[in-house]
């Protein structure tokens, strides 16, 4: 009998094991099996000119992907750069200010933010944002914009990722012990000094942490993006010019034109470019907070 | 001749010479509670409490879990400000202020008060950050000015020499003792005038713990020290005058050797002689 719970106990141990080992092997497999179908055009052109020209003329069998990848980058930077002051601002708020009947009301809109589908804030996107920009903003800085621009997508990604932002915030200035703030409030410190100096130091790696997980998020979101970005395989010049992000990229085309000789393995390219910026930023954010706890001494 | 015996000799002198003391016979308290009532929603958790606290001196409040003697501990620096649903009524007076007027500034209350909590709570930055935490929030910036405050505070409490070389390392290598030490000192490096300890020894191991009560023993010659305590032995041990509070009262307050030798109340009498903790 006892031999038989020892059974059932290892054989739970390690088939959980197994389990959690097949998650490391979906991601070898996928990023496996991208590389594996871009190896065409990667055998047909030079890599580094893959990736450092901006000619896309997939009829000629010119790939240059630079546009896209810069694309990307922008339009997820300028998202970050919008959600994080607004859902670190929130989420300090109602955590170490709001009385728990405000935070009860707010919370779950939070949610409900989050689960709007992202059609819907594309919808949103086409409709409000991009007239504004195009009638409002950007005729104080350039001569004409459609309002389909790399700001577009990155107002409407900022959007997408603040209540993600917030509820990840909210969940890591929650798990700060009750104990620490009062030490701080204890000595005379007000609570603005509290939360600058101690919660949010105490709280760095968490939100370095839920940067991370945004910005991933953001770099994939496709369809939202797609709807008001303008879709033109450009270098934007400035935050008010259409761009083209790789997520778009392969869902406007991928089963299109595919008898083009190498444009399936180009699209194919554009995912594993992807997959591999992401891959590269979770690895800098991983360093960085090995570097901050060591030097906040969290 | 009149024959008298031992016992009643005892008896005759404890009458004349044991003079009974109340709270209010404290002169020039440093803090003095009155009728002080304490509601958290519906629950009444103090209950017009009324105490004298002396200047310089180690006051203990002592009782069975739940008597409220934390929760009066906390009312004297305002910590109740952010909970909710936390009613208070009544005054206290620091040097004769009442913390509880609308006038009165939370941060300069606070300021004069240092607070040990029950396990030592280093804040997320280094040791020598900590100490000069206090000060820095309260405007100072001189970096000689600064250093000095570390030193002294850390040597006050018998740090210094242990964290010297390394007071840009983290106060989470430090063993749990010497977290409780830095906590004093960072305690005192505002320049409080009151001392709060929450059962500030319970987490330690007994080195540790006499450690922090010898330091209590010195440190009452510049500070008034409140402690609240649920070992008896250490009221005993480094009390001046202890408060003993029951359900949410306060029953009896006295000297350390009225209370623990000649108690007046016989719910006194039996906490003490362990009839119930």
């Amino acid at each position: 009998m006892i031999r038989f719970r020892l059974f059932k106990d290892k054989t739970a141990r390690l088939s959980m094991l197994g389990i959690t080992i097949l998650s490391l092997g979906f991601l070898l497999l996928i990023g496996i099996g991208l590389f594996y179908m871009s190896l065409p055009i990667l055998r047909e052109k030079e890599t580094w000119k893959l990736l450092t020209s901006s000619n896309w003329k997939p009829f000629k069998g010119e790939f240059g992907f630079l546009p896209y990848i810069i694309s990307t980058l922008h339009v997820t930077f300028i998202a970050i750069i919008i959600a994080l002051p607004f859902s670190l601002l929130t989420s300090i708020y109602l955590t170490e200010y709001a009385t728990e009947k405000i935070r009860n009301f707010f919370a779950p809109i939070i949610d409900l933010l989050s689960g709007i589908p992202p059609v819907i804030y594309g919808v949103w996107g086409t409709l409000t944002i991009v007239p504004f920009i195009s009638e409002e903003i950007a005729p104080h800085f350039v001569e004409f914009s459609s309002g389909y621009s790399v700001l577009a997508g990155g107002i409407v990604l900022s959007v997408m990722i603040t209540p993600l932002l917030i509820s990840i915030f909210c969940e890591v200035f929650g798990s700060i012990p009750k104990e620490m703030r009062e030490a701080s409030l204890s000595l005379g410190a007000t609570k603005w000094q509290t939360v600058k100096q101690i919660i949010l130091r105490k709280s760095m790696p968490g939100i370095i942490a839920a940067i991370a997980l945004a910005v991933s998020r953001a770099f994939g979101e496709t369809i939202a993006v797609l709807m008001v970005c303008g879709n033109i395989p450009i270098i934007p010049s400035s935050i008010f010019d259409a761009c083209y992000p790789l997520p778009a990229l392969i869902a406007n085309n991928y089963g299109e034109m595919l008898s083009i000789p190498s444009y399936e393995s180009a699209l194919m390219m554009a995912a594993f470019l992807l997959f591999i910026i992401i891959v590269i930023f979770n690895a800098g954010s991983r360093l960085i907070l090995n570097r901050i706890e060591r030097r906040y001494h969290v | 001749m009149e024959t008298v015996n031992l016992d009643q000799v005892e008896t005759i002198l404890e009458n004349s010479i044991i003079d009974i003391m109340t709270h209010s016979d404290i002169i020039n308290p440093h803090i003095r509670v009155e009728g002080l009532n304490l509601n958290i929603g519906e629950n009444h958790i103090l209950k017009d409490v009324n105490l004298s606290i002396p200047s310089k001196k180690i006051t203990c409040i002592i009782g069975p879990s739940g008597c409220g003697k934390t929760t009066l501990l906390r009312s004297f620096n305002r910590m109740h400000d952010d909970s909710p649903n936390v009613k208070i009524t009544g005054k206290i007076f620091v040097d004769d202020e009442n913390i509880y007027d609308e006038k009165a500034q939370v941060i300069s209350i606070r300021k004069k008060m240092g607070l040990l909590a029950q396990r030592p709570c280093p804040l997320p930055m280094s040791i020598y950050d900590n100490i000069t935490y206090g000060p820095r929030i309260h405007g100072a910036w001189q970096r000689r000015k600064l250093y000095a405050t570390a030193k002294h505070y850390l040597s006050e409490v018998g740090l210094w020499d242990e964290v010297k070389d390394r007071l840009k390392a983290s106060p989470g290598h430090l063993s749990i003792g010497q977290q409780q030490r830095l906590c004093l000192a960072r305690g005192l490096a505002v320049e409080p005038e009151i001392i709060l300890g929450d059962e500030a020894t319970s987490a330690l191991d007994p080195i540790s713990t006499r450690k922090i009560e010898e330091l209590f023993v010195t440190l009452k010659k510049d500070y008034t020290i409140v402690l609240v305590t649920h070992t008896l032995s250490q009221a005993k041990r480094i009390a001046d005058y202890i408060a003993f509070m029951y359900m949410g009262k306060l029953i009896e307050f006295g000297t350390t050797d009225q209370i623990f030798n000649h108690p007046q109340k016989q719910l006194t009498k039996d906490y003490i002689s362990g009839y119930f903790s």
